[in-house]
């Protein structure tokens, strides 16, 4: 019998799976939900949170400092991209992190058209992620509000 | 959230009270390992954070060279050092950090007496040889490839654990029953008065290597000799596959020299 509870576990089960199978997820954010239990159970959510207002913050520096074409400040550019790259690896937040691969190598030959892509590009992806992830964690609170436990995906 | 001063923590309760600005510091609680984590990236150092909590480590993070040395009363601006040195049983620093480098911060701490002997553990997202063997060289315990992941950390952990328990030979709990074991099969240790607070870290006044057990048994750190793949010690976690080289190690520098 499909209690509600088993039906929004199902349901969160096919939403996680659904978000490594498209690449927004890589193991990395498995191992971020490891970290997570019943003392934390906000943990996930209070990292990526974080992390996508470092995304906000360093999109917007490095669109100051792309701006004007006569005067890009590349080195403040790469800066941003690595702090992105970074973070962005660190919460398993894959197509960003794919992103600033390419990003840094605009950077790098000091293409500021191929950058400007890139960062319209990242700013589209943590974008999409965060309502990804936002939807992943409603599910989440209504799976322990039906007083259900969130359950262990394993991800192969 | 995080707080003031680039010390960042995601439950400041939880943080432990270190000893700065004439604070007394907090007894020193012989069960409980404690980890300064030094990175500049705020995700980072919340993930290291946890990792290391959840290992049962008591964590302090911080997120530049200069406040770590700061807090480790190494920076030369502080006058009464001893007040306010903070105790630790092991540094993980990120290397590519603005205005002091992970392998400065290294330098500076392998420079200095009284930290010399604490492991101190790189962090980096790129996987440089040449920096590996820099850091290694410089004295570095290990050099983990980030993302760092659970299994990174409990690995740190349980040597460290093992190291500790052995040089000090007091009562420290121990989670791995494997440990456990290599300290029953120990010859009785040497009858001398142990300094109440003899760790890795602060005993800087015992200029003999109190490690010396540590030789001989359960480290994997220095049981491995030239062998740099840490899969072949039984305590230890087994390597992601993923990376091509995850880490190197090599035997405890402080034992070498």
């Amino acid at each position: 019998m499909n209690t509600v509870v088993a039906q929004l576990q199902r349901q969160f089960q096919d939403y996680l799976v659904s978000l490594y199978q498209q690449g927004f997820l890589d193991n990395q954010f498995t191992e971020l939900r490891k970290l997570q239990d019943e003392g934390t159970p906000d943990f996930v959510a209070e990292v990526v949170s974080l992390f996508f207002d470092d995304c906000s913050k360093l999109i917007n520096t490095m669109s100051r400092s792309l701006e004007r074409p006569e005067n890009v400040d590349f080195k403040q550019v790469d800066s941003g991209v690595h702090q992105l790259k970074g973070s962005s690896s660190s919460v398993g937040a894959r197509r960003v992190k794919n992103v600033c691969i390419s990003f840094k190598e605009c950077c790098d030959v000091q293409n500021r058209e191929g950058c400007l892509r890139c960062l319209q590009q990242v700013d589209y992806e943590y974008k999409m992620l965060k309502t990804k992830l936002q939807d992943l964690f409603n599910l989440e609170q209504r799976i322990l509000q039906a007083g259900g436990m969130i359950p262990q995906v394993n991800i192969s | 959230m995080a707080s003031d001063g680039g010390v960042s923590c995601l439950r400041s309760s939880e943080m432990l009270n270190v000893g700065i600005g004439g604070m007394e510091p907090p007894p020193l609680d012989l069960d409980e390992v404690h980890v300064l984590a030094v990175d500049d990236s705020l995700v980072d150092r919340i993930v290291i954070e946890r990792l290391l909590r959840i290992t049962s480590c008591k964590v302090t993070a911080v997120d530049s060279g200069w406040r770590a040395l700061e807090l480790l009363g190494l920076d030369n601006e502080k006058a009464s050092v001893e007040l306010q040195r903070l105790k630790v049983d092991m540094i993980i620093t990120d290397y590519c950090m603005p205005g002091m480098t992970g392998y400065e911060l290294l330098k500076k701490i392998k420079e200095s007496s009284s930290f010399r002997q604490v492991p101190v553990v790189i962090m980096s997202s790129e996987n440089v040889l040449t920096r590996i063997d820099m850091c290694l060289e410089e004295g570095a315990e290990d050099f983990l490839l980030k993302p760092v992941k659970l299994a990174d950390v409990k690995r740190l952990r349980n040597c460290l654990s093992g190291d500790v328990k052995l040089s000090n030979g007091n009562k420290r709990k121990l989670p791995e029953d494997s440990v456990t074991v290599v300290q029953a099969s120990l010859p009785p240790p040497p009858p001398t008065p142990q300094p109440s607070l003899m760790t890795l870290s602060t005993d800087s006044s015992d200029s003999s290597p109190p490690l010396s057990p540590v030789e001989v048994f359960s480290s994997p750190l220095s049981s491995l000799g030239d062998d740099d793949v840490l899969t072949s010690s039984p305590e230890c976690s087994p390597t992601p596959e993923e990376s091509p080289i995850r880490r190197q190690k090599m035997g405890s520098p402080g034992l070498d020299q």
